[in-house]
């Protein structure tokens, strides 16, 4: 058994006698007896690191990890810099607390100071927090930093992640925010349809760009048609298309947000990611989370602090704008160490290889019958039509047995996604998988 | 110290991502931004040596005592790490087919097991990112719960006055009305209040157990019995479970469902702030409504409350230590935090008013009125004079019931030596403090003196200007 614990069975007695106790039960004398478990929780026998480290290993093992990976929809397999993980394991950086005493956390505080900027760079938006959990509960405080007494409406687009949809979905139907989606055609959001929904009551427009299904949305209509009506325009981002896109800022959004993981994190089954959220500069005070702000010490010196605290719940309790405390700090660093390592080329780069490797591969599915499902401008994914009597699923599955995880299958077709990671050779290989699997018949084998 | 846009050298740049080897698709104009992201350009070389000296300017539980109360700032074992660091748990996309990730599927398995047979629950969720988010999922649960059962009327949340702030800004999130109940003078429930408050409108109440205060409330069977007869339920706020763990379980004190912070009593990393993980856990009545996990499709749930499954990684540490401690060590681990910590109390009390009398339960609280008034001597003097010891100050004015309190958590992670030290620590640092003629300077030792927070607030400089 392991249990970290620092004192020995001697000081033990010694401290239980310096408070006169005899056991260590006898601290516990004040909870009702009937309570006390008798023999601990019913868990097995504890273990050596050995040992638990060859049972962790073994449980790893069971999991498939494909050599190339052709899936992205929310999470993407992407390069990380061998930098980004040894910063992010320096040790008090894993184990430090919120940096609350800032004297002693001046590293952890200009960190996020340089991540808040660095966010700001890439979105085009005036200020940033220091993170929140992923890119769907950034997208759900955003909406919420909208409400007005008496706007209680959000309209999002249809063509937003479903996970991001579902969660705005929870919280609003929590805090009593009425939700409805606007809805897609050919692939993207419908404008006309956002001039017949907005009212008086609309507080904000979410579009997600690139939409979840690969195709660039034109934001800057959605923001003119949002803010002509009163309502703000929140626009969800993904991190390496901003580097080549028209910014949050420039499109005119209010907030921008987005899920980080591809600054730097591996996809990990979900988690953890990053959220980040950034706004103009009107909308500061209604941000939610942790912020640190420049100020000087007694003496004069540069220093960074956690401020406008006023927001806050430790502070606002309950008319806090949100209950936001801890956040994905060590992410939110090690999106900071990826952008410093790839500086705006390497940014760029990583934007136009995926950018140009999606539509070469787009360019072959298509000439072995598979067609876009849908005509508009697409980034780093994209929708392809499977070929009449093509199994969709045993296409995965033929691709699976080589080590491919294939497109994502989604209403009326495959979500495929290519990033720097697809070299030429990987992505040529694919083709030839999948056309030797129509020359089978293309049906479940 | 240069911030990295203030070291940046134009044209400096590193070699990472190789060259396009497929023909070169172009955007068309209208959608690109303007001019590329102002990011800083650097050589590896600056970049490591920024990181190394950023870290030399913080201070973690690998530099040194860390007692901030309500964070339980135990040790995190270094194994760990290395597991969450297999590339079979790293290199899982969460979209793929359930066939290929049941090792994932296996570690939130087994760790759910585990932790639902610690609090007495009988299902759990990872969906939640951090204690805040789960106690979010938990006051949903709450309002599903009435609403499935067509009770419209129940929008009023029961929080004690020693809550964290996390408790009513939860319940505000969900459109409950919060009711702030005053505690008793022991710091614990007062029971008149709160039968008082009890009725027809109750969907709930929000308890942290061992109290803020650091005391375990004895009534605690009475409470959740008067909530649930008037038609509530009660949620527990796991923030404190470190003290009880393999001793009581909330569930068999009346709770309906929980929180944990996996990153405070599972040993966790904070990394600076997070990621946490705030596993949720409930009763069976209430698991029809927790969000749907890998390949979950419950009809009545709430929905997600983020994307994909949570923050798994994390899970893979909590498995890790729970493993390794077991039946024997989870129990020990509780008993051992409350030994330090009533050790502690009773070597301060040489010096220091502690707000309740009595044995603690993992944490306690000291309050510096008196000497406030008298002296000028406040908490936060205290607070940065024992930065200059080596020590990370425990949390001040917290709760908000003490005055000028420091709330002061060992955990069971630190030896008796490093106790001692401490508290002579603690001491000569009260003395100091009421014997100065002059205001308190403290820190002297550290990297920049105390900061301007009213100038940060006002100025709000939250981005670097080139």
């Amino acid at each position: 058994m392991g249990d970290f614990i620092s004192t020995t069975p001697a000081s033990r007695r010694e401290m239980l006698e310096t408070l006169g106790l005899g056991s260590l039960e006898e601290l516990y004398r004040d909870i009702p007896a009937q309570l006390i478990l008798k023999d601990g929780a019913n868990l097995p026998e504890g273990k050596s690191e050995f040992e638990v480290f060859r049972q962790m290993e073994s449980i790893a093992a069971k999991n498939t990890i494909y050599r190339s990976v052709f899936r992205g929809a929310g999470a993407y397999r992407r390069y990380i810099p061998a930098i980004v993980n040894t910063v992010i394991s320096k040790e008090t950086f894993l184990t430090a607390y919120t940096p609350y005493q800032a004297e002693i956390s001046q590293g952890i505080l200009q960190s996020i100071f340089e991540y808040q900027t660095m966010i700001c760079l890439l979105t085009g938006m005036d200020v940033s927090n220091a993170s929140l959990y992923d890119g769907a509960n950034a997208a759900a405080e955003a909406v919420a930093m909208c409400r007005g007494k008496k706007r209680e409406k959000a309209l999002v687009s249809a063509c937003a992640s479903p996970d991001v949809i579902e969660t705005v979905r929870t919280y609003c139907w929590a805090s009593g925010i009425e939700l409805e989606l606007i809805p897609e055609k050919d692939g993207v959001t419908e404008h006309s349809s956002l001039e017949a929904m907005i009212s008086p009551e609309v507080c904000c427009v979410y579009l997600q760009q690139p939409n979840y299904y690969g195709l660039i949305e034109d934001c800057q209509a959605f923001a003119e048609t949002a803010h002509l009506h009163g309502a703000k325009f929140i626009m969800g981002v993904d991190p390496i298309a901003a580097a080549v896109l028209k910014t949050p800022g420039e499109c005119g959004a209010d907030i921008a947000v987005g899920e980080g993981q591809s600054l730097g994190l591996p996809t990990a089954f979900g988690g953890p990611y990053l959220g980040f959220i950034a706004s103009t500069e009107a909308m500061k005070r209604a941000l939610p989370g942790r912020i640190v702000g420049e100020t000087i010490d007694s003496e004069g010196n540069r220093a960074f602090v956690l401020t406008l605290q006023a927001r806050e719940q430790h502070i606002r309790r309950e008319k806090a704008g949100s209950n936001v405390c801890s956040n994905q700090a060590l992410c939110a660093m090690a999106a900071a160490v990826y952008m410093a390592a790839m500086g705006p080329d390497g940014l760029k780069r990583a934007a136009e290889l995926s950018l140009s490797k999606a539509h070469y591969l787009a360019d072959k599915l298509g000439a072995l019958g598979f067609e876009l499902k849908y005509k508009g401008e697409f980034f780093q994914e994209f929708v392809t039509v499977c070929p009449p009597g093509v199994d969709e699923t045993a296409l995965l599955k033929f691709l699976e047995a080589s080590g491919i995880l294939g497109g994502l299958p989604v209403s009326g077709g495959l979500l495929w996604c290519t990033t720097e990671m697809n070299t030429k050779g990987e992505i040529d290989e694919l083709v030839e998988r999948v056309s030797e699997f129509l020359k089978k018949g293309g049906a479940a084998q | 110290m240069k911030l990295l846009f203030e070291k940046s050298v134009e044209g400096c740049a590193l070699s990472i991502l190789p060259e396009l080897d497929v023909p070169e698709y172009r955007l068309s104009e209208g959608a690109l931004r303007l001019k590329a992201p102002k990011l800083p350009q650097l050589s590896e070389t600056d970049i490591d040596r920024h990181y190394s000296e950023l870290e030399r300017r913080a201070f973690g539980v690998n530099n040194g005592f860390y007692p901030l109360g309500s964070c339980t700032m135990k040790y995190n074992p270094r194994v760990n790490e290395a597991i969450a660091a297999l590339p079979g748990f790293t290199q899982v996309h969460p979209l793929q087919p359930s066939d290929t990730v049941s090792g994932c599927l296996e570690v939130l398995k087994l760790a759910g097991g585990e932790l639902c047979e610690i609090t007495g629950m009988d299902a759990m969720t990872f969906q939640p990112a951090a204690g805040a988010h789960g106690e979010l999922t938990g006051v949903m649960l709450i309002k599903k719960y009435h609403e499935a059962r067509g009770d419209f009327s129940r929008d009023k949340i029961i929080v004690p006055d020693s809550a964290h702030g996390t408790n009513p800004a939860t319940a505000a999130m969900c459109g409950m009305k919060v009711i702030n109940v005053p505690s008793g003078a022991d710091g614990c429930v007062d029971l008149g209040r709160l039968r008082a408050v009890l009725g027809p409108d109750t969907a709930g109440l929000m308890l942290t157990n061992p109290n803020t205060v650091g005391i375990f409330d004895r009534n605690i069977l009475e409470i959740t019995n008067l909530v649930h007869e008037a038609g509530g339920l009660n949620y527990y706020d796991g923030a404190n479970l470190n003290a009880i763990m393999g001793v009581v379980r909330p569930g068999d004190m009346g709770f309906d469902c929980v929180h944990l912070n996996l990153h405070k009593t599972f040993s966790t990393p904070h990394g600076g702030g997070g990621p946490g993980a705030g596993a949720v856990g409930c009763k069976g009545f209430l698991a029809p409504y927790l969000p749907n996990g890998y390949g979950e499709d419950r009809p009545e749930s709430i929905g997600r409350v983020k994307a994909f499954y949570g923050n798994f990684l994390v899970v893979v540490r909590a498995l890790a230590y729970l493993l390794m401690l077991g039946r024997e060590g989870v129990t020990l681990a509780a008993q051992m935090a409350v030994l330090n910590a009533n050790y502690m109390k009773k070597r301060l009390a040489e010096c220091y008013a502690v707000s309740h009398e009595g044995i603690c339960m993992h944490e306690f609280v000291v309050t510096l009125e008196r000497e406030a008034k008298e002296r000028h001597v406040t908490a936060m003097d205290v607070a940065k004079a024992l930065l200059d010891k080596g020590i990370h100050p425990p949390t001040m004015y917290f709760p908000l019931i003490v005055h000028e309190a420091l709330m002061i958590e060992p955990t069971e992670t630190e030896s008796k030596e490093t106790l001692d030290l401490a508290c002579e620590a603690f001491l000569e640092v009260y003395r100091d403090c009421m014997a100065a003629e002059t205001p308190s300077q403290h820190p002297l030792t550290t990297v920049i003196r105390r900061p301007d927070e009213v100038r940060a607030a006002r100025e709000s400089k939250l981005i670097y200007k080139f």
